[in-house]
């Protein structure tokens, strides 16, 4: 085994400090390490956008990233985003109301997501709002009900997926 | 677990970085933004003893606009330049190529050093600095040396860098007057590597004639291809007067496509040449209409 390297970094507002191989990436370390299972791997290789988490605030694929290189960073996961007295955050309860989940496996990562692209276009048009998804896999809603989650979050009205085009 | 192990390096100098290169030589791998290089290491197409990752060298990092000329650094995200408004300003093509790059999440740590050492040849940023002229500065521990654009990108994903360079800087030339510019691509699903796109751009005097124009091609060869033969019957001609089908046409005669299971060549070839066209039209009615 390689050396490990010491990594501090700041997860959800908590410092960790840990040892660790230089080739586990983030993903793993938060998993592994952190005992946070919320940050979710579908393919490791930078496609599908399950293991999304935010560094200093940027989304970012934790699949693609070595914990090592999260050095002196503020990481904040699907855990972090997530109100600490069991109520959901604003963009989890669009997703519950309009249906943006089923087996729920990518959620995590179109959650986080999506809440940095609120964050960076408020007002967004349905045009933005899919170029905005397009990161993000899904194997089982078929897209609409996520679509329909942001704008939902953004303050959009609800509108029915079967009336989306 | 998935990348093979390796040592960690994070030096905060280019000269740093270049020494340690220089030291392990085929045996270290730079990591910028990791976008394309992480998943390599996580299929284990490749695997490296050592990694010397550049994300901690602040000197690599910035934009600056000098004299006719936007440098910008390799570490500069492709996520900064989408937002930069000397980017803007200054070379409109290279902001209006960069949403097209995978997408937001992949743009916030992917950068347009790792973009162009990279050498996709269906990438592209590639193919504007191809379009443009653009000039890259390289470091090793004997100093630091320009390439042109089109003695940089040599093969598929091979450069005219050695083991010990790194790239450290691009310089893009400012056009001036009335000029427009223009990305169009086709890809299988938005932000997908594209079967075959163009960037172009266009200068016209005030008589409406082409004074310059540029014609990058993606996807249609081994590197990003400029189409010089096409630019050169431009040249002179009223826009009004061009048939634009035709010098798209001409520019996809030039190409030798890959053969793939996303697309054939001659579907590549048919359908660049539409592109090449489209890229056209708007980069000469933006130039028109200022
Ligand atoms: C899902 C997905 C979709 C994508 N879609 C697109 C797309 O549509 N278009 C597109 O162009 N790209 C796309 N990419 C690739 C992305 O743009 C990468 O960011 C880019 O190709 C590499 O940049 P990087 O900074 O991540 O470099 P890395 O992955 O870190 O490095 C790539 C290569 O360049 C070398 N290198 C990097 N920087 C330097 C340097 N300064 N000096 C010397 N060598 C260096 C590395 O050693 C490595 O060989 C996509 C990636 C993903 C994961
Ligand atoms: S697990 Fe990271 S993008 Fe799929
Ligand atoms: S809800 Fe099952 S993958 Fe998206």
């Amino acid at each position: 085994m390689a050396d490990a390297v010491p990594v501090v970094m700041t997860v959800n507002g908590q410092s960790r400090k840990a040892q660790v191989e230089a080739r586990k990436t983030l993903a793993d370390f938060l998993r592994e390490d952190c005992g946070l299972t919320g940050t979710h791997l579908g393919c490791e290789h930078g496609v599908c956008g399950a293991c999304t988490v935010l560094v200093d605030g940027d989304a970012v694929r934790a699949c693609l990233l070595f914990a090592v290189q999260a050095e002196g960073a503020a990481v904040t996961t699907i855990e972090g985003l997530t109100p600490g007295d069991g109520t959901l955050s604003p963009v989890q309860e669009a997703f519950r109301e309009a249906h943006g989940l089923q087996c729920g496996f990518c959620t995590p990562g179109f959650v986080v997501s999506v809440t940095a692209f609120l964050r960076d276009h408020p007002n967004p048009t349905d045009d933005e709002i899919r170029e905005g998804l397009s990161g993000n896999l899904c194997r089982c809603t078929g897209y609409q009900g996520i679509v329909n989650a942001v704008r939902l979050a953004a303050g959009e009205n609800l509108t029915p997926a079967s009336t989306i085009v | 677990m998935k990348p093979a192990p390796f040592e960690y390096h994070a030096p905060e100098r280019v000269a740093d970085a270049a020494v340690l290169l220089n030291q392990f030589g085929d045996e270290a791998k730079v990591l910028a933004g990791g976008q394309s290089l992480v998943p390599i290491m996580a299929l284990r197409l490749a695997r490296f003893e050592h990694v010397v990752d550049l994300n901690r060298v602040d000197e690599l990092r910035g934009i600056e606009r000098t004299n006719g000329t936007v440098r910008i650094g390799a570490m500069t995200r492709q996520a900064d330049i989408e937002r930069d408004p000397t980017v803007a300003d200054a070379v409109p093509l290279l902001a209006k190529a960069t949403p097209f790059i995978g997408h937001f999440q992949i743009r916030n740590r992917g950068t347009i050093g790792g973009s162009l050492a990279h050498a996709d040849p269906a990438a592209e940023y590639p193919a504007v600095a191809v379009a443009l002229d653009a000039e890259f500065e390289v470091t090793n521990p004997g100093g630091t040396r320009a390439v042109p654009a089109d003695e940089f990108f040599v093969s598929t994903f091979m450069t005219a860098l050695d083991t010990d360079d790194v790239l450290s800087a691009v310089r893009f030339p400012v056009w001036n007057g009335r000029r427009g510019f223009a990305v169009e691509e086709v890809a299988r699903r938005f932000g997908d590597f594209a079967l075959t796109g163009a960037v172009c751009g266009v200068e016209l005097g005030d008589d409406d004639k082409v004074a310059r124009s540029a014609i990058g091609m993606f996807g249609m060869g081994s590197t990003p291809l400029r189409a010089t033969e096409a630019e050169a019957a431009m040249a002179g001609i009223s826009v009004t007067g061009l048939d634009l089908e035709e010098v798209g046409r001409a520019a996809a005669a030039q190409t030798d496509p890959p053969d793939d299971i996303h697309a054939s060549a001659a579907y590549r070839r048919s359908v660049g040449a539409v592109v090449v066209a489209r890229a056209l039209r708007r980069a000469i009615e933006e130039a028109r209409n200022g």
